[in-house]
């Protein structure tokens, strides 16, 4: 706890606001968990353009059959590098970010719990980001391994493999330090009087994420690690001519990657929970049922993980475990979807941008959901299975579910981070060209998928090409749809008009109840009391 | 901009609609166990349909008729404990009930007892190798590489209907056989993917799975590797001709004649020249993807063969390295190859690129085999 006593201090320094430093320094040697959590932010958002780049190139050269811009090998490194990075360097640090900034001032308490441990939290996020980057310069270049870095695939690589396993690591470390971070946070550092069941419900999942973060990184990094002996120290865990099994590999991935899709998930599910019932002027519906369905899922997640693995050939009592487990996590998912359109029913419903992203979130999330159920069905899966019938799945959860979510919070608490309106016109014209052209994306891709066109390769035969032409020209705009997106933040922070000390009429948590607008850099210096 | 990318989009979609048929659902089913994953496809479907338009109606009615701007007050409830049960209730019964009819099919679709044929398909970067295990056609053995030339690839010849579809040997297998497939490979995982059979069953090195399916109609049945495996991963398909009875018994006939004629040129000499042109074109279906047409590799996952010590050295060292592969490494055995191919490929290494390291005839290879 003497990490918060050390906090206290700051503000009573005499250089004020910033520790002392300034400039460059302020944010290298900053503890203030808002600092951090734009740090985060800006970070998240330099990887999604990264990603978001990748992703353009690997949608140029499937705008035609035949080999046009890359050769087979980089198109492999593309696709692996844009899904580790969205998902390591974009997804979960935006997520993060949002937690620095909220979780404090919504459960009353003055930063987080271990302030310097949150500093260094981030600063390993850059090495890590570096290293990814970096591994396309190695001989060999980066992997072409695919983001799940199949064994015995990742023993043909090159230095790059070594540079993406030891930046999977980096970030394993940061995610766990975080977590610990914010359950220690949660657990210990609440207003009186703000019990466990009255924190906003981003709380609660932020929560819960971070128990799975915690249970889940160590795998990833285990699986990873025995990678790398295999590659280099003579080790034979996946190789079966040493005694190993390639499957063997798989089985702890998953382990983690399915958690790890709820690691995605549940913190956007906790910000949706805050948007809607903030725009319907109305309390969220069945709360208590949202801690319990959040918790469920959790749970599950941890049963399912071979319903990625349908195609190994498992004994049929193993297939049909986890097509049931699997099936079964429909039911808590379902009931926060009804739970969400209750929350609407009968509100006062306004549609400013947030809302708008929430909606989208809802409605898209669910068909990626229902997608999720047609693939947990193992015969249909079987057809399925490494198609684009995946890719687009995923993308509906992962894009349409929580990117959406990560911008319905953004333009919901960027007046209380600034202190500054965003254009409200430019954010609706946001929403509907990344709505419009998301779903051009990603829509056509369950036909791709159908017909039997296989993920991860570069080249397909004139049956797709209608499809991949559309979802390609989709990527174009879907791409210049983010930088008007960062035009409304930037333009917003430099010269947006002053918020409102309530902007947003329904808003009800303490961020908005009991602080000023913006927020003042130290929040909650004497902890309210919540009724 | 983006009105400018959308018209292009649209012009785009008429252009390329009307040059080739557009595939949008699962392809045509050929065995019963493809039917029936289409049916349980729709059924789910329609399902998710009903459901989706419910809870959506509700949203989008909310949308519309309780809007602030039309003076929609706010009502204040947030809990109905039998609301909540019922919906919870309810879809864990429409669980159960797909669970049924799915739960049959996947134990149809496991039992691959009572074959009539077994062939093992064992994938290879990047191509598979198919051996006739048991049934009619035993001992058959052969590879399957894709057969689109690189021009249509590179853009520099038209595209054909089978595209990236099509190799130069085909499973051949008889109609309404139960056939077994027994799956494995020899460097990464491959996935052996046949859409119009419902058919997918990873290959993995050192183990071995199965899967089966049973044709109802002739014809030749095309789909792709389905699980990453390399920089051709996207170029090496699965093609199946499915036969009459006769036209199967026939085909095996012909097979095992030509595989006589292979085993006579076993004992023959041949010229250096007959040899070149006969290992150029094995050196384009098994080695060019790694070595690379001008010999220089693709250093440093795939070493260059011009100036290599082992394509130069002695004949033994070279033909080892062919035959048995070398561990641990993509460099695979390439022994389904027969002397003579080999010997041709040998020889070809060894005197294209600038290298000068003289020739090698069938008898010398099958002299090192073990
Ligand atoms: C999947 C990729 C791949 C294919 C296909 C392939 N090779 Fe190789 N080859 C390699 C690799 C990798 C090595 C290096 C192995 C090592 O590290 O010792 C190699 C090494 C060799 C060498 C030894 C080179 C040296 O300097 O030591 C020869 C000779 C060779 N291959 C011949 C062939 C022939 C002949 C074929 C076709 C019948 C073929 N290879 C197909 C990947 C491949
Ligand atoms: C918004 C624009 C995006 C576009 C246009 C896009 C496009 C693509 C494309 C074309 C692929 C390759 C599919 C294949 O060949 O198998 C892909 C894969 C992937 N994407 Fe995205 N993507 C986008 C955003 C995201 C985001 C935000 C995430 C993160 C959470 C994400 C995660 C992934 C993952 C994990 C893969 C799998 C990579 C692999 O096959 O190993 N994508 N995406
Ligand atoms: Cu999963
Ligand atoms: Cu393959």
């Amino acid at each position: 706890m003497s990490a918060v006593a050390d906090t206290h201090g700051h503000a009573h320094d005499a250089h004020g606001h910033h520790g002392g430093y300034s400039g460059i320094m302020r944010w290298i040697t900053t503890t203030n968990h808002k600092d951090i959590g734009t740090m985060y932010l800006w970070f998240s958002f330099v990887m999604f353009s990264i990603g978001g780049l990748m992703a353009v190139m690997i949608r140029m050269e499937l705008f035609s059959p035949g080999l046009q811009f890359f050769n087979p090998e980089f198109f492999n490194q593309l696709t692996t590098m844009h899904g580790l990075i969205m998902v390591f360097g974009a997804i979960m640090p935006v997520f993060v970010g949002f937690a620095n900034w909220l979780i404090p001032m919504q459960i009353g308490a003055p930063d987080m719990a271990f302030a310097r441990l949150n500093n260094w939290s981030f600063w390993l996020l850059p090495f890590a980001a570096s290293l990814l980057v970096l591994s396309f310069f190695m001989p060999g270049g980066a992997p072409g391994v695919g983001w799940t870095m199949y064994a015995p695939l990742t023993a043909q690589m090159g230095m790059g493999m070594d540079f993406t396993i030891f930046a999977i690591h980096i970030l394993g470390m940061s995610s766990i330090l975080g977590s610990i971070n914010i359950i220690t946070t949660i657990l210990n550092m609440r207003a009186p009087g703000m019990t466990l069941m009255k924190m906003p419900l981003f709380c609660w999942t932020w929560l819960i994420t971070a128990y799975l973060l915690v249970a889940v990184m160590p795998v990833l990094a285990g699986a990873v690690t025995m990678t790398l002996t295999d590659r280099h120290f003579g080790t034979t865990f996946f190789n079966a001519a040493g005694g190993g099994d390639p499957v063997l590999y798989q089985h702890i991935f998953w382990f983690f990657g399915h958690p790890e899709v709820y690691i995605i998930a549940l913190p956007g599910f906790g910000v949706i929970s805050q948007v809607i019932p903030a725009f319907s002027r109305k309390p969220l519906f069945g709360y208590a049922s949202m801690v319990y369905a959040t918790s469920a899922i959790a749970i599950l997640s941890f049963i399912v993980w071979a319903h990625h693995m349908y195609t190994v050939g498992m004994p049929v009592t193993g297939q049909l475990f986890f097509m049931y487990a699997t099936t079964l996590i429909a039911v808590p998912t379902g009931v926060k979807v009804f739970n969400w359109v209750t929350t609407m029913w009968k509100g006062s419903l306004t549609f400013e941008t947030p809302m708008l992203f929430a909606c989208g979130f809802l409605f898209m999330f669910t068909l990626g959901g229902f997608t999720g159920l047609v693939l947990a069905l193992v015969p249909v899966d079987i057809q399925l299975q490494d198609t684009y019938y995946v890719v687009a799945h995923f993308h509906y959860v992962m894009v349409a579910g929580a990117l959406f979510a990560a911008f319905a919070g953004i333009y919901f608490w960027l007046p209380k981070w600034t202190g500054k309106m965003y254009n409200e016109t430019l954010g609706k014209i946001h929403f509907w060209l990344t709505m419009i052209f998301f779903n051009m994306i990603f829509f056509v891709q369950h036909f791709l998928g159908l017909a039997g066109m296989p993920r991860r390769i570069p080249d397909y035969n004139l049956m797709f090409e209608t499809w991949n032409k559309i979802s390609s020209l989709g990527a174009f705009g879907m791409g210049l749809a983010q930088l008007l997106f960062l035009y409304i933040v930037v333009s917003c922070i430099r010269n947006g008009k002053p918020a409102a000390q309530l902007p947003w009429e329904g808003a009800d948590s303490l961020e908005w109840t009991h602080l000023p607008t913006p927020a003042p850099y130290h929040s909650f210096e004497t902890p309210p009391v919540v009724k | 901009m983006k009105v400018v990318a959308a018209l292009a989009g649209l012009g785009g979609l008429a252009l390329s609609g009307t040059a080739h048929a557009i595939a949008w659902n699962f392809q045509t089913p050929a065995s019963r166990l493809a039917a029936e994953i289409d049916d349980l496809h729709q059924l789910v479907m329609w399902l998710i349909i009903v459901i989706f338009a419910g809870v959506f109606g509700a949203m989008f009615y909310s949308v519309y008729a309780h809007r602030k701007s039309k003076g929609h007050r706010a009502e204040q409830f947030h809990e109905n404990t039998a609301v909540e049960i019922i919906w919870t209730v309810i879809p864990a019964i429409i669980l159960v009930a797909i669970a049924v009819p799915v739960t049959k099919v996947v134990i149809s679709q496991k039992d691959t007892s009572g074959a009539d044929i077994t062939v093992k398909v064992t994938g290879y970067q990047w191509k598979w190798g198919y051996d006739y295990l048991k049934g009619e056609g035993e001992g058959i053995s052969f590879l399957s590489t894709l057969a689109t030339p690189r021009a249509q690839i590179e853009g520099t010849a038209p595209k054909g209907e089978n595209y990236l579809l099509e190799v130069d040997n085909e499973l051949v297998v008889p109609v309404g056989k139960k056939i077994r497939i027994l799956t494995t490979a020899a460097d990464v995982i491959h996935s052996w993917f046949l859409p119009a059979f419902g058919v997918k069953q990873d290959a993995i090195p050192g183990f071995l799975r199965d899967t089966w399916f049973r044709a109802d109609r002739t014809g030749t049945f095309r789909g792709q590797c389905a699980e990453l495996c390399g920089k051709e991963h996207g170029f090496m398909p699965t093609v199946v001709r499915v036969v009459s009875a006769e036209d199967y018994t026939k085909w095996v006939a012909e097979f095992k004649q030509k595989s006589a004629k292979a085993a006579e040129d076993d004992t023959k000499t041949f010229t250096l020249q007959d040899l070149m042109q006969r290992g150029e074109k094995v050196y384009a279906a098994n080695c060019v993807a790694c070595h690379q047409a001008n010999g220089r590799g693709t250093p440093p996952a795939f070493p260059p063969l011009a100036g290599s010590k082992t394509a130069t050295g002695p004949k033994e060292g070279h033909i080892d390295t062919v035959l048995n592969g070398r561990p641990n490494t993509a460099m695979q055995p390439f022994k389904q190859l027969s002397n003579a191919e080999l010997a041709a490929v040998i020889t070809y290494e060894r005197n294209s690129w600038g290298n000068k390291a003289g020739e090698v005839q069938p008898a010398e290879v099958k002299a090192r085999r073990k």
